[in-house]
């Protein structure tokens, strides 16, 4: 095989999760799902955007952040700040004692669309923006931090009470951000209906196509040398800055890559769910999405998907028919997978999924047996197992 | 004059004022100063060790109400004590339990005392309802006290400062002052030194834990009288606490004393001039871009690694 396209889909094993993903994601889900719960699973996976860049800024790099809200919300707020311009012409908003701008300003007796809002008529501009304005945060974030060699403990309360400021902000900000009800009833995209069925199906490929470009990225700077410096900087950081590498610069570096996954993430939600509020900012789901990551395996980009989907769909089904036993299972859940299952799915699969799937086919044949869940040859040549047996 | 005798009287209140919010961050930040500061144990269930020290009072309360009513004025000191241990207790089995075993992994510990007070919210909720509850307060803990006609000093703030006052003295005593105190600074100073003298750093460890989460609900009593109690009560403050503890520098006490009042004062000064929201906001990012440019805190002691 090419040796790039190879880095790319890594190795066999890789290649055929990623084949075995994408059957479930484009072929599987489309056809048994109505259009409703396709949509769910769509609002699900831009939450596994997120999860996929914890998995290299976390699980690769070692550098836990619990602001991942706050970039999956920058991103959705962008997008969402554009539809809105949109929904809200001077025909459809006539009604109000200012036509032409959003109605929460109006009820906020804002006479005059504020200048933050002025370039988010331009599509171009708010692509641009959707990932420019996460990556430049973290950016500033990354380089305030990591240039000052900041442990990862006091890294994580920060970027905590980074997603907090945030949240108060755009609560505090009512005629600017539509506080706590965020931006709602975003209805068109240039013109083209967001809200039926089928623009909801079209947007909901856009959506698995754009995670898929995201793992294979994430793939690339897993097998290239980057990958194997993060792994050991996660490891022994020290010797790598006495390798003499710029350990703050890939830090830096991974933290925006997993911000411009979550921003992409929000942008699709904004597009696919027709709102975005603060609750997708603040503290709490920040740290789910560290949840899913972590249930995925934190090792484990194809895992952090998965993570995604089933702690989602738990959360959707178990808040529906039990929602007193929801807190308590996700609490328990969080526990167990932190102190007994550290590599969640993925490495469950590795250790025993696998060994079932060879007996199943009575044949062992050998090492190459087929694995969905499998990650690159370097997750399973970890030491992180080492480290959970004290 | 008269205006003058009138400015000084805002000034005493809003000095006062300053002074209860910085009583309420340090009795929370205390507790997560031993957890954190001493033990580099991130407890984000910190918060619900506060929570259970507000129910431990409500019920307590409602107790002393429902059957002894004579002993209502003084209820309120078992309280505190009851609060002391029943969340100390607690926080030992969760050391035992859970804690004890991630030591070697601090990111962990974090995520999995999520966990714990995801739980401990739900289980709150299950036994007291979602709503808010408040203990009856006693006669004298209500009303307040005018030096001068134009001062306005809450009792229950008095209250609350002259027990943090205590406690902090205490926390001092048993940290600088006693042998368990030493033993303590020693295991965190080096671990492995500690053993080989003899230090029983498994033991010290949990009794630390347990000493944090039962000031955590002194402070939780505390709170009773001044706010009702709510299952996630603890958790909205657990941010704002350890960026104090934080902010002070993790291992010192005088730190996490000093920056409870400098962020309780810059919030109230600035809550003068805007409103809630943009003063939290502006002094919080100022903690950070401080923070950021001093990453040890305010104040460090220099250990070797």
């Amino acid at each position: 095989m090419n040796p790039t396209l190879d880095k790319f889909l890594g190795g066999k094993q890789g290649a055929i999760g990623l084949a075995v993903l994408a059957t479930l994601i484009l072929v599987v889900f489309p056809l048994a799902l109505d259009a409703f719960r396709l949509n769910m699973v769509g609002k699900y996976l831009t939450y596994a955007f997120v999860a996929v860049g914890l998995v290299l800024c976390w699980g690769y790099g070692g550098i836990l952040s619990l602001g991942q809200g706050v970039f999956f919300g920058l991103g959705g707020y962008c997008m969402a700040m554009f539809l809105k311009l949109e929904a809200s012409d001077p025909e459809s908003t006539k009604i109000q004692s200012t036509p032409g701008i959003p109605d929460f300003m109006d009820w906020n007796q804002i006479t005059e669309l504020p200048m933050l809002w002025q370039p988010f008529h331009s599509f171009g501009f708010t692509l641009l923006a959707v990932i420019a304005v996460p990556v430049i945060l973290a950016l500033v974030i990354g380089v305030a931090m990591f240039k000052r060699r900041v442990g990862d403990v006091y890294f994580s309360i920060v970027t905590q009470a980074i997603a907090l400021i945030l949240t108060v902000l755009i609560i505090g900000q009512q005629g600017l951000t539509g506080g706590v009800n965020g931006i709602t009833d975003l209805k068109t995209l240039m013109g083209w209906d967001i809200r039926d069925d089928s623009s909801k199906m079209i947007l909901y490929f856009i959506n698995a196509f754009l995670l898929f470009g995201c793992i294979l990225i994430g793939r690339f700077i897993l097998a290239s040398k980057l990958g194997r410096l993060l792994m050991a900087m996660r490891d022994k950081e020290e010797r790598v800055r006495f390798s003499g590498y710029d350990v703050a610069s890939f830090k830096i570096f991974v933290f925006c890559v997993a911000a411009a996954f979550s921003a992409i993430g929000g942008a699709m939600f904004a597009l696919q769910v027709g709102f975005m509020s603060p609750s997708f900012v603040g503290i709490v789901p920040s740290i789910e999405m560290v949840i899913f990551a972590a249930v995925g395996g934190r090792m484990s980009l194809l895992g952090a998907v998965y993570g995604a989907l089933l702690v989602n769909y738990g959360k959707t089904y178990f808040s529906e028919t039990f929602p007193e036993l929801w807190l308590y299972l996700m609490g328990g859940l969080f526990i167990a997978v932190v102190m007994y299952f550290p590599n969640g799915l993925a490495g469950l699969w590795e250790s025993h999924g696998r060994k079932w799937l060879g007996k199943l086919a009575r044949k062992p044949a050998a090492p190459a047996t087929p694995a969905p869940v499998a990650e690159a040859p370097v997750a399973s040549s970890q030491p992180r197992e080492l480290e959970t047996t004290p | 004059m008269e205006w003058l005798s009138e400015f000084g009287a805002i000034a005493a209140m809003q000095g006062f004022n300053g002074l209860s919010v910085f009583c309420v961050l340090l009795l929370m930040a205390l507790g997560l100063a031993i957890i954190f500061g001493q033990m580099g144990v991130i407890n984000m269930a910190h918060g619900e060790f506060l929570t259970i020290g507000a129910y431990t009072t409500y019920v307590v309360s409602v107790l002393t109400e429902q059957y002894a009513p004579f002993f209502g004025p003084y209820y309120f000191f078992l309280a505190i004590v009851l609060s002391f241990f029943i969340a100390g207790a607690i926080g030992w089995l969760a050391e035992w339990a859970m804690i004890s075993k991630l030591y070697q992994r601090p990111l962990d510990t974090l995520l999995a005392t999520w966990g714990l007070s995801l739980v401990m919210q739900q289980a709150f909720r299950s036994i007291f309802g979602a709503r808010e509850v408040s203990a009856t307060l006693p006669e004298w803990l209500m009303g307040s006290w005018n030096p001068t006609e134009a001062i306005d000093i809450p009792r229950n703030g008095l209250f609350v400062m002259g027990l943090t006052v205590l406690m902090t003295g205490m926390i001092f005593l048993m940290l600088y002052r006693s042998r368990w105190g030493l033993q303590v600074r020693a295991t965190v100073q080096n671990r492995v030194m500690s053993r080989a003298v003899g230090i029983n750093t498994k033991k010290v460890d949990r009794m630390t834990f347990a000493l944090g989460c039962g000031v955590a609900g002194v402070a939780g009593a505390a709170f009773t009288t001044i706010g009702s109690t709510g299952p996630t009560a603890g958790s909205l403050y657990i941010v704002d606490t350890f960026l104090v503890v934080v902010f002070g520098g993790a291992s010192s006490l005088l730190g996490t004393i000093a920056s409870a009042f400098s962020i309780a004062q810059a919030q109230s000064l600035m809550e003068f001039f805007m409103s809630g929201s943009m003063a939290k906001v502006f002094t919080l990012s100022a903690v950070i871009l401080i923070l950021m440019l001093r990453p040890q805190g305010l104040f460090s002691i220099k250990v070797r690694k």
